[in-house]
């Protein structure tokens, strides 16, 4: 309690929120390495994942692969491709992209294939039947109807990445990870116990954001198709009972 | 009917997992660390033991092996984390010797010198151990913060001494762990010291301990002033110069054997002094290298041809 209540006037001095290594600039860093990972992560996944989704091919091989490459652990890679790359620390920013974006890549992946599987055929099969072309069946029938799973893969892997974008410290980037690396040979435990509240926060707040998002964006006939009192964080866990009632 | 087999066939998998796991736990519980059970012996038996990283497991070998040939009972205690548990652990009797480094160890003690000598850092060490530690003499060997440059920029700018750090007119990137940013000879200690300009010293972050990432960044010519450990095999290896620490900024780390009460004894005293007599600084990069070079020899090994080396057994 003693620590918590450290960190709380760790957190509350004004010296922490002002400079080079003050709050705002740690959080604004943070930020902007999630954003930039979640924008690559995104242009190469849910594009892979609809084509997933709408054709069933290649499903195994690259839903695999990002799980397996998801399995590596992120500080080992990070400091592996650093190293033996020849990235260094003179351009750790690509090694740290290239470790966060391999995290968000499965969740996002599979909040795209998941989202086009759970549309209904006998949906699709009309769609096919008044003329729409294959394009026009994925934008305009599948993406708007998978669009809650989408945005709950993009959820999930916001989340972890602004949990694990700390690592970028380790090779000397910024962000909030500098008050766990900074502070952890010094014992410095209330500025690490706040680092770790911050990162909390952080996550928690982009989270509610997104969810926000998500209600605004989901189209009228989604929403009324779903109820008002169906929550719009598609647990994953829900989609093989869907499938399965499918088949 | 095909996902009632793939469920009975996952239930069977499950279940023979479950008891070859259930079977390991059964033979492995009796010993799991192969004799080393935690707590004080009574037998005579001295335990050895080594802070968590190599060199310092090396040296911990040279002492275990040491007193081995001269008949002392001794168990082996590797790898252990952090200084705190090491220290508790001499305290309470459940570890006997463990190799130090005179600079740290005083720090942990809250001791203080007014002057970075080796001489200095051994009489205060006295003063601050508590009752039932002591340690014996200190070695020559020391392994200890240098701040090091590349040979091209040592040459160009004609820098061999930390003193020449402040002439520099573009200033100093430093690199280093975290924490050298708080440490009093940090830049903190370079602009009292040495007179650099604190506007002028950058300070990058690097949380390897002197590893390859510091001296990547140190070859790149992203940090100018790196910080490595100068037992550090990879200054030889990529011609850094160290650079000269005239006025005594970093506190001097001469390895130096820390004993409980039980261990205080003529007989290990004699053995374990005659060994730290012997260990010099070079022998520490040799070994070092041998351990974490193309060899990587196990420190059992380095120990052994260094004492066979110096005729000690």
């Amino acid at each position: 309690m003693s620590a918590l209540l450290e960190a709380l006037a760790w957190l509350s001095d004004p010296a922490h929120w002002a400079g080079p290594s003050g709050v705002p600039t740690r959080l604004a860093e943070h930020l902007a390495l999630t954003g930039v990972t979640i924008a690559i992560a995104a242009a190469l996944a849910i594009p892979a994942g609809l084509y997933i989704g709408h054709t069933g091919r290649l499903r195994g091989l690259v839903v695999g692969l990002s799980g397996a490459l998801r399995a590596l652990p992120t500080l080992g890679l990070l400091v592996f491709l650093a190293v033996q790359f020849g990235f260094g620390v003179r351009l750790a920013i690509v090694p740290t992209l290239i470790v966060l974006v391999i995290l968000a890549l499965p969740p996002l992946l599979a909040g795209a294939y998941a989202g086009v599987e759970a549309v209904d055929r006998a949906t699709v099969d009309a769609s096919r039947a008044i003329g729409m072309t294959e394009m026009q069946i994925l934008t305009r029938v599948e993406l708007p109807l998978a669009l809650p799973l989408v945005l709950g893969g993009l959820r999930s892997a916001v989340l972890q990445v602004v949990a694990t974008a700390t690592v970028a410290a380790y090779i000397s980037l910024g962000g909030l990870g500098r008050y766990l690396f900074d502070a952890l040979p010094l014992r410095d435990y209330p500025q690490m116990l706040s680092g770790a509240l911050l990162v909390a926060a952080l996550a928690l707040t982009l989270d509610l954001l997104l969810m926000l998002a998500g209600r605004l964006l989901l189209p009228a006939g989604v929403r009324a198709a779903r109820g008002p009192a169906a929550p719009a964080a598609t647990d994953f866990s829900t989609q093989h009972t869907e499938k399965e009632t499918r088949s | 009917m095909t996902k009632n087999t793939g469920i009975r066939a996952a239930f069977g998998t499950a279940l023979a997992a479950a008891a070859v796991i259930s079977l390991a736990a059964c033979s492995g519980g009796s010993d799991p660390l192969g004799g080393a059970s935690p707590g004080g012996s009574d037998s005579g038996e001295i335990i050895v033991g080594s802070a968590a990283f190599a060199e310092n497991e090396i040296i911990a070998q040279i002492y275990a092996q040491a007193l081995e040939s001269r008949g002392v009972p001794v168990r082996f205690a590797g790898q252990i984390g952090q200084r705190d548990v090491y220290l508790t652990a001499l305290e309470d009797g459940s570890l006997d010797l463990i190799p130090e480094y005179s600079g740290n160890l005083l720090q942990a003690f809250d001791g203080e010198v007014a002057e970075n000598t080796p001489e200095a850092v051994a009489s205060e060490l006295d003063r601050v151990l508590p009752e039932n530690l002591s340690v014996l003499e200190a070695a020559p060997a020391e392994n200890k913060d240098s701040y090091n440059v590349t040979a091209e920029f040592s040459a160009e700018f004609g820098v061999t001494s930390l003193e020449d750090l402040a002439g520099l007119a573009q200033g100093i990137t430093l690199g280093g762990n975290p924490e050298l940013a708080k440490r009093p000879y940090g830049p903190e200690g370079l602009s009292a010291t040495y007179g650099v300009d604190p506007a002028a010293i950058r300070f990058t972050p690097l949380s390897d301990s002197g590893g390859p990432l510091t001296s990547g960044a140190l070859l790149d010519g992203t940090v100018t002033v790196a910080d490595i450990y100068s037992t550090t095999p990879s200054i030889a290896e990529n011609n850094f110069v160290t650079l000269a620490d005239p006025k005594n900024l970093i506190l001097p780390q001469n390895v130096i054997p820390l004993l409980s009460a039980k261990a205080a004894t003529p007989e290990i005293a004699e053995a374990i002094n005659a060994v730290s007599t012997a260990l010099t600084t070079e022998d520490l990069i040799a070994m070092n290298t041998r351990n974490q070079g193309a060899e990587k020899a196990s420190p059992r090994t380095i120990a052994a041809d260094w004492l066979a080396e110096k005729k000690l057994i």
